[in-house]
């Protein structure tokens, strides 16, 4: 006779569910990553054709309607300083908002009304912030096409996600971090600067390049306040510049194929550009965090 | 180095809760001071209250005074950062900076308020690590993590942090309740040591503890939940745990309630 211990074995059932359960876990992963992967494959494949040394070396001026040849210099020097604007705009903006926000405002009418309005910007759509700095900087104001005006425009794009990303990390930092600071008798603002900001770097690092990441492909802004040109112009401050999401867009609409391919090689750099600055980002953290230096 | 601190008739409160009422205690210099008494009876509140980390919470505010010498730590002048240098705190669990490493986790005090040489910060390093009984184990590896350290040596390390900036007060908020009974030994030996140079107070839930370490013994209780905690008595360690005079006090050590 067996004693009745309530042991059994996982009955047929629950063994079919789970299987089909993963089953359609695994179909879902995929068909996720299928336009991911599609998206990659193609631009590599119609990219790489063109994607030389003139290209990155070479601007589009004197380069006529049906030439081959010509490159995104123009273009690649416009988006690294349009996002390295709106950068040093959002960047600082965005995170004093954010310390303020958890460590200042302790919940009341301020702080709630900055929080409804950045979830109000997180929800602009990109070509609004381009209208509004046409409207504002580059007709109200006159100051002109720049690629100034696109680091405004791209920085209010960029602001409501650099202060949510901070907002999060901030809060993630334990509050014995921040007692321990004050038990010691530092004051509460060497404490954020030395103590939580520190610990909450790498998450913000995260947050900033998600937040590059976002702006330094949008089209509909730049159009409205950097404007297009085919010719170099290194000066973010006065006249049109070019951008690459602007080359890709301008070059795809061309009607040969040479214009085309550079389009998609246009698109191919962008990604790398990006890929480029994630790399960077990651090694920032990494030689900052204490597990390198501990080893 | 070493203080008196005199507590009167010092209340407490968490927004419009009163967690504590009417405390009124000495607390002798070179001395260890325990407090004991059941969850929630305000004992850790009322330790918070001595260095000003009590306000530190949103909506807790203190009534009441707090003396070190005969100065009025809630004076309308004082600065509260300044009061939290002079008395220092340890904290229940472990806390040390997690970008830092153990060198820097001991400096911190020092580096975030002033400006030291290298070598004098390498000399108060030293000294608060050998005071804190750490420095045999991590003197070969000062540039690692502070974190990597095991939970008893890293609150050695957050006393050797205290003690860094030359405190005239210890607090220690039950600083050995996260720990093995070998690291709370270490840490038992410690406290005697310090209290030569420090005024200490302890919080913590172990009697035999507090009967240990302490040369006064304060009980606090609260008459029922939702009530503010109070100081029931406040004698030498050793009358407290033979012969105390309140019987709440009596009970409360032998096991019978708490």
């Amino acid at each position: 006779m067996t004693v009745e211990t309530g042991i059994r074995p996982i009955s047929g059932s629950r063994r079919a569910k789970d299987k089909i359960v993963q089953g359609l876990v695994y179909l879902a992963f995929a068909l996720a990553v299928i336009p991911l992967v599609s998206v990659l494959w193609l631009v590599v494949k119609n990219g790489i054709g063109r994607f030389d040394l003139t290209f990155l070396t070479h601007s589009m001026r004197n380069i006529g309607a049906r030439d081959a040849g010509g490159g995104a210099y123009h273009a690649i020097i416009g988006t690294l300083e349009q996002v390295l604007l709106a950068s040093l705009i959002a960047v600082p903006v965005g995170l004093l908002t954010a310390v303020y926000l958890v460590e200042y405002s302790s919940g009341g009418r301020l702080a709630r009304v900055i929080s409804f309005f950045v979830d109000v910007m997180t929800g602009v759509p990109s070509v609004v912030s381009g209208l509004f700095i046409l409207a504002f900087w580059v007709l109200v104001l006159g100051q002109g096409y720049s690629g100034f005006a696109g680091g405004l425009a791209l920085s209010i794009l960029m602001m409501p996600v650099v202060v949510r990303a901070a907002e999060e990390m901030l809060r993630l930092v334990p509050h014995e971090l921040r007692e321990a600071s004050y038990a010691l008798g530092v004051p509460k603002w060497r404490t954020i600067v030395k103590v939580v900001l520190p610990t909450a770097f790498t998450g913000i690092v995260t947050g900033v390049m998600l937040a590059v990441a976002r702006v330094a492909g949008e089209t509909a802004p730049l159009l409205l306040t950097v404007f297009i040109t085919d010719s170099i112009n290194t000066d973010p401050f006065s006249g049109p510049q070019m951008g690459l999401p602007l080359f890709v867009f301008d070059q795809a609409q061309r009607p040969n194929v040479t214009a085309v391919d550079r389009a998609w090689t246009g698109a191919l750099t962008l990604i790398l550009i990006v890929m480029l600055l994630n790399l960077v980002a990651r090694l920032i953290t990494w030689w900052r965090s204490p597990a390198k230096r501990g080893s | 180095m070493a203080k008196q601190i005199e507590v009167a008739d010092l209340d407490a409160y968490y927004g419009s809760h009163k967690a504590i009422e009417g405390i009124s205690m000495t607390i002798e210099p070179r001395s260890v001071t325990a407090f004991i008494g059941p969850s929630g009876c305000g004992k850790s509140t009322f330790l918070r209250t001595l260095n000003r980390m009590h306000e530190v919470i949103p909506g807790a505010r203190v009534e009441g005074k707090v003396r070190l010498e005969e100065q009025d730590l809630y004076g309308s002048d004082v600065d509260p950062v300044s009061v939290r240098r002079t008395i220092g705190m340890v904290f229940q669990r472990p806390n040390p900076f997690p970008t830092m490493s153990i060198f820097d986790n001991v400096a911190a005090g020092l580096k975030l308020n002033g400006r030291f040489s290298r070598s004098q910060l390498e000399s108060i390093v030293e000294e608060s690590l050998r005071g804190a009984n750490l420095w045999n184990e991590v003197k070969d590896r000062l540039n690692k993590p502070g974190a990597g350290l095991s939970g008893g040596q890293q609150q050695r390390l957050c006393i050797a942090r205290a003690i860094a900036v030359r405190p005239q007060v210890l607090l220690m908020d039950e600083p050995c309740s996260a720990l093995d009974p070998i690291s709370t030994l270490a840490i038992e030996d410690l406290i005697s040591q310090l209290k030569q140079d420090y005024t200490i107070v302890i919080v913590t839930h172990n009697m035999q503890q507090a009967a240990r370490v302490s040369d006064k013994t304060a009980f606090f209780n609260l008459a029922a939940q939702g009530q503010p905690g109070k100081l029931v008595e406040m004698d030498e360690t050793s009358k407290i745990f033979t012969n105390p005079a309140e019987k709440a006090t009596e009970d409360y050590i032998t096991g019978r309630f708490g």
